[in-house]
């Protein structure tokens, strides 16, 4: 008996070496060689290892085209994950109402997840053109035909604001996955959970703010972190949209012209370890009180 | 069946499937191991009477070319297929693979093209823009080969420019081979809506100002931009246009400061030029900002010559729907830019990429590519009465005007050093702050430039 | 009596709600379809809205005969891709979440963490390694970097629906006897479709629509639908009644996959797959 449970060890453990060298070399060896650059000073296509410590590190705190990123970022992440999270919730909630057509309301919601992040920017691109007057187009055009002339707005445009207009597109694309999320949600809380609460005399408002929000909120969460690592990460979609201009600039973006346009290869490593330090900020805690709830279960 | 068996039936045969298309994937080209065998001469073996073809000497092994560019939709594929064409009908034993990978300016193109020089993995030749975005970064790192032997043995030292072999050099060596040559300092404006307004074309600043400002009262947008590098080529031009030829090139090679009183003043001038222009800039491509001119929507509109391309695709009239002058203060003074070719170290078919170079460099290869692309040939001695209305002047003015390069195109300034100003130029067009900018372009010129 | 005819209008005007939901999500849609369906010389913003003068299919016939040779590329890497990393995910999944060997909770983070890096900043190191191992270039390439890349999430997803397999059962089969091999094969195998069809579809799709690496790891006979279609676009001039045309035929793919496995899909994510 132990030598046939010993047997089976090593064989699950040979099982899962392939995954785990392969993750060792393509992340964390990849990783370290990020570093590893991110702290020297090369410039140009030769290699050049010269050690630097921190410099680059430095200089993107006191970078004005780093901050114009990190707001960008805040913004963007904030109304994406927010947004994705809200509208995703309403559909569930809508959805959960037994209503006519569902089926299709359903899949029409979760589409947009089959098109790439470059097709959605360069449908929406048109979409959020911000000319007004007689050059008047997109979205732009449809409300003012439609007599709704307080919604025309400068879109991606609008100094400051700009990058919410991509969150939008965004959204768009996103929320059928946390419609389907929380709809599951939804169908597994019981209606004998509700029922009981009705014939205690609450209105449907507080059980939803006392009973089914609450119960709902690992899918929140885990749906924040997933949506979240998305939004750290945007490119194509902004590029798409808006070209390469800095006030819609980002990390990711920033590190790509750095280093494939100016050859900075220290500076732009900087970057992307910098943004991995930032996700794993929002990552690691959730994965380990997601560990530990479940050593508790 | 019972549903274990029905799924245990489904997932083998999903992974049969699996393999089965994983072997039929085309196999990857062995890159590492081909070339020297092509390189090698014809074997011992071919038959006495081999059938010579009319081309130049041929090898037994079929070689390859592979050559990288951007050059993938419109007038640019068109010419690159016209110069294909040439090149087949030259060569016809070399395969020509067409490595393009689309990407405004070439920005993917040169990302894939900096991690396969990374890899050790050049293709065998690639489009790169003529001046120190070739030389600052690849001659720096030691990637190209000098082509003066091919130069002398081509006779192209006759028939290019003069002003132009010194700007495509580094100490003597020659490294790479101009096709086509574009002007970025022109100004395209709308005939009728200047005729309407009473406002000649103007050819000074003060004039340009003056006629502006008489368009702004008459509520036409006076003069029509696009996204962030429009603004870039704009500002270039700007710049040409106070500062004139000699101190335009000294700002490049170190010898005007970009904190100098006429340097202040060119960004003074380009501020006051920024307030003439479209408000919604950032979300025009220069397609679009063009059109806004032979629309009538705008009377001025500062682009490089390959705007006149596009504007006879929209099927629009030389002269009538559209007028060509030198951006203001620039009279007399050709900004161009150059698409070429190269010769990589350790490119795999260095005979194919040799035979490319010839080719692009021919008189026949470069009146096929330019007329189709909208440009006008490297060479002096391409035949006048293949080009349009508009290249015809180009080609003169090309030859009597004092020639200085672009920055926005990669002549003057290395990819380092542009990047830093692209960099500085957003966050102008977002504060307009003139002092802060002045500051970072000086600061750009100490990190990736000459200055010290 | 009623109270029955107040639910009635009530649950009807839940209606409203969604099919303006409908018009937001349908709106990019018709954009793209109409400009589709346009000629060069009808396409410009100011038109945007305006129904094709006539419903010609040559955009779709020139997008295709364009796009057609980088389809099949597409399909012969992205089903093997998608295919190996859901079974590496399920094998991977089953070891760490129900045969856990010591460490096993230390393994599954760090998989999972690979899951959130910035693919531009590995772009180089990959492209080196790829070249070194003769990989460089081809669709294999490729594949092979969907699949290394793939194996968190598939991990992820199958780790945390073999959770939900009640223990009891893996040690019923330990006792009767049945080792690893027997317990994945003839247990938990059997009940693994939902979440095989939540993964393969979601490995389909971002192998399918991915940019990044296609453009960095194949040559030119080897280029996927995504790079294909980038560079119809081409770099100057951009005929966006062909693009747009192009940019459906390449969606078309993982549209249909959507629509026919769509619910399988939806039952997936709602039973809690792809969850953190």
């Amino acid at each position: 008996m132990l030598k046939f449970k010993n047997r089976d060890t090593l064989l699950s453990i040979a099982l899962v070496t392939p995954s785990i060298v392969a993750v060792a070399i393509f992340i964390y060896g990849f990783i370290a060689w990020s570093v590893r650059v991110s702290l020297s000073q090369w410039k140009g296509l030769l290699p050049d290892y010269t050690w630097v410590g921190l410099k680059n590190y430095i200089e993107l705190f006191r970078d004005a085209r780093f901050q114009v990123d990190i707001r960008n970022t805040i913004i963007f992440t904030v109304v994406f994950v927010g947004g994705s999270l809200l509208l995703g919730l309403l559909m569930a909630i809508l959805l959960d109402q037994n209503l006519p057509g569902e089926t299709f309301f359903r899949n029409l919601f979760l589409f947009p997840m089959a098109i790439s992040f470059i097709v959605t920017g360069v449908v929406w691109r048109w979409l959020m053109n911000p000319a007004t007057g007689s050059r008047i187009s997109g979205l732009n055009q449809l409300f003012d035909s439609l007599g709704l002339d307080f919604l025309i707005n400068r879109w991606h445009t609008t100094p400051f604001w700009g990058i919410a207009a991509i969150a939008l597109a965004a959204i768009w694309q996103m929320s059928g996955y946390t419609m389907a999320m929380y709809l599951g949600g939804l169908r597994s809380i019981s209606d004998e959970l509700r029922e009981a609460a009705r014939v205690d005399g609450a209105s449907e408002w507080q059980i939803y703010q006392h009973i089914i929000l609450p119960l709902l909120s690992p899918i929140t969460l885990s749906a924040m972190i997933i949506l979240g690592h998305i939004s750290l990460k945007v490119f194509d979609l902004i590029v798409a949209i808006a070209g390469k201009q800095l006030p819609l600039d980002v990390p990711a973006i920033y590190m790509w012209q750095v280093t494939f346009d100016g050859y900075f290869f220290g500076k732009g490593a900087a970057i992307s370890v910098l943004l991995l330090v930032v996700v794993s900020l929002l990552v690691i805690p959730y994965i380990r009180y997601n560990l530990k709830n479940e050593a508790d279960v | 069946m019972s549903l274990k068996k029905l799924t245990w039936s489904v997932v083998s045969l999903l992974a049969l499937l699996a393999v089965v298309l994983a072997a039929c994937a085309p196999a990857t080209p062995a890159a590492t191991e081909a070339p020297a065998a092509t390189e090698a001469p014809m074997a011992t073996e071919a038959p006495a009477a081999t059938e010579v073809p009319a081309a130049t000497e041929v090898p037994a092994t079929p070689m390859k070319v592979e050559v990288f560019s951007w050059w993938t939709g419109g007038g640019e594929a068109a010419g690159l297929d016209a110069m294909i064409k040439v090149f087949q009908a030259q060569y016809p034993n070399i395969e020509f693979v067409n490595a393009a990978v689309a990407g405004g300016a070439g920005t993917n193109a040169r990302a894939v093209l900096a991690t396969r020089l990374q890899a050790g993995d050049p293709p065998d030749s690639w489009q790169g823009h003529a001046g120190q975005e070739l030389i600052g970064t690849y001659v720096q790192a030691n990637q190209l080969q000098p082509l003066n032997d091919l130069y002398a043995a081509e006779g192209w030292l006759d028939v290019m420019p003069k002003t132009l072999i010194p700007l495509i050099s580094q100490d003597g060596n020659i490294y790479s081979v101009p096709v086509n040559i574009h002007r970025a300092n022109v100004m395209w404006y709308n005939p009728k809506v200047l005729a309407d307004n009473g406002i000649e074309v103007p050819t000074t600043m003060d004039e340009w100002f003056a006629a502006m400002d008489k368009l702004q009262a008459a509520g036409i947008t006076p003069l029509a931009m696009g996204e962030q590098w429009t603004a870039m080529h704009l500002f270039e031009t700007v710049m040409l246009g106070t500062l004139g030829a000699e101190k335009y090139n000294g700002l490049w090679d170190g010898s005007v400061a970009w904190d100098s009183a006429e340097a202040k003043q060119g960004i003074e001038n380009y501020k006051k030029v920024l307030t003439y222009v479209n408000s919604d800039a950032a979300s025009l491509t220069w397609q679009d900002a063009a059109q806004l001119v032979t629309n009538g929507d705008a009377a001025f509109n500062v682009m490089g010559d390959w705007a006149e391309g596009y504007f006879r695709e929209l099927g629009k009239t030389p002269n009538t729907d559209y007028g060509w002058a030198p951006v203001p203060g620039t009279v007399g003074v050709f900004q161009f830019l150059s698409d070429s070719f190269v010769l990589p170290v350790g490119a795999p078919d260095a005979e194919g990429a040799t035979a490319w170079l010839k080719v692009a460099g021919s008189k026949a290869g470069q009146e096929a590519f330019n007329p189709v692309k909208g440009s006008i040939c490297a060479r002096t001695d391409c035949d006048p009465a293949l080009f349009g209305v508009y290249l015809q002047s180009a080609m003169a003015d090309w030859s009597s005007n004092v020639v200085v390069g672009s920055l926005t195109h990669g002549v003057v300034a290395n990819d380092s050093w542009k990047t830093d100003i692209n960099t500085a130029l957003g966050l102008f067009l977002a504060d307009q702050n003139v002092d802060t900018f002045d500051a970072a372009l000086v600061t750009a010129c100490k990190t990736s430039g000459p200055c010290k | 009596m009623s109270a029955l005819r107040f639910r009635f209008q009530w649950r009807y005007l839940l209606l409203l709600p969604l099919l303006f939901m409908t018009v937001f999500y349908l709106v990019p849609m018709y954009v793209m379809l109409v400009t589709g369906f346009k000629a060069f010389d009808e396409v410009s913003l100011k038109t945007m809205w305006a129904l094709p003068r006539g419903i010609a299919f040559d955009n779709y016939i020139e997008a295709y005969q364009k796009l057609a040779p980088s389809l099949w590329n597409s399909i012969n890497m992205v089903v093997p891709a998608a295919i190996l990393s859901s079974f590496l995910g399920s094998i991977n999944g089953f070891v760490l979440a129900r045969w856990k060997f010591r460490g096993a909770d230390i393994i599954f983070p760090l998989i999972l963490f690979g899951m959130f890096i910035p693919y531009q900043s590995i772009l180089i190191p990959l492209v080196e390694f790829m070249r070194r191992i003769n990989m460089y270039g081809g669709l294999p390439g490729l594949v092979l970097a969907h699949v290394i890349y793939g194996i968190p999430i598939t991990t992820l997803t199958f780790r945390n629906y073999y959770a939900t397999v009640p223990k009891e059962i893996i040690e019923a089969a330990r006792i009767d006897g049945a080792d690893l091999i027997k317990t994945y094969l003839h247990i938990l195998l059997p009940l693994s479709l939902p979440s095989f069809v939540v993964v393969l579809i979601w490995q389909f799709t971002s192998a399918w629509n991915d940019f990044l690496f296609a453009v960095v790891l194949t040559n030119p006979d080897s280029w996927p639908i995504t790079v294909a279609l980038n560079n119809m676009a081409g770099s100057q001039i951009i005929a966006w009644n062909v693009q747009m045309a192009g940019s459906l035929l390449a969606a078309l793919p993982t549209l249909l996959v959507y629509f026919f496995l769509g619910r399988y899909f939806l039952r997936g994510l709602m039973a809690g797959a792809l969850k953190g």
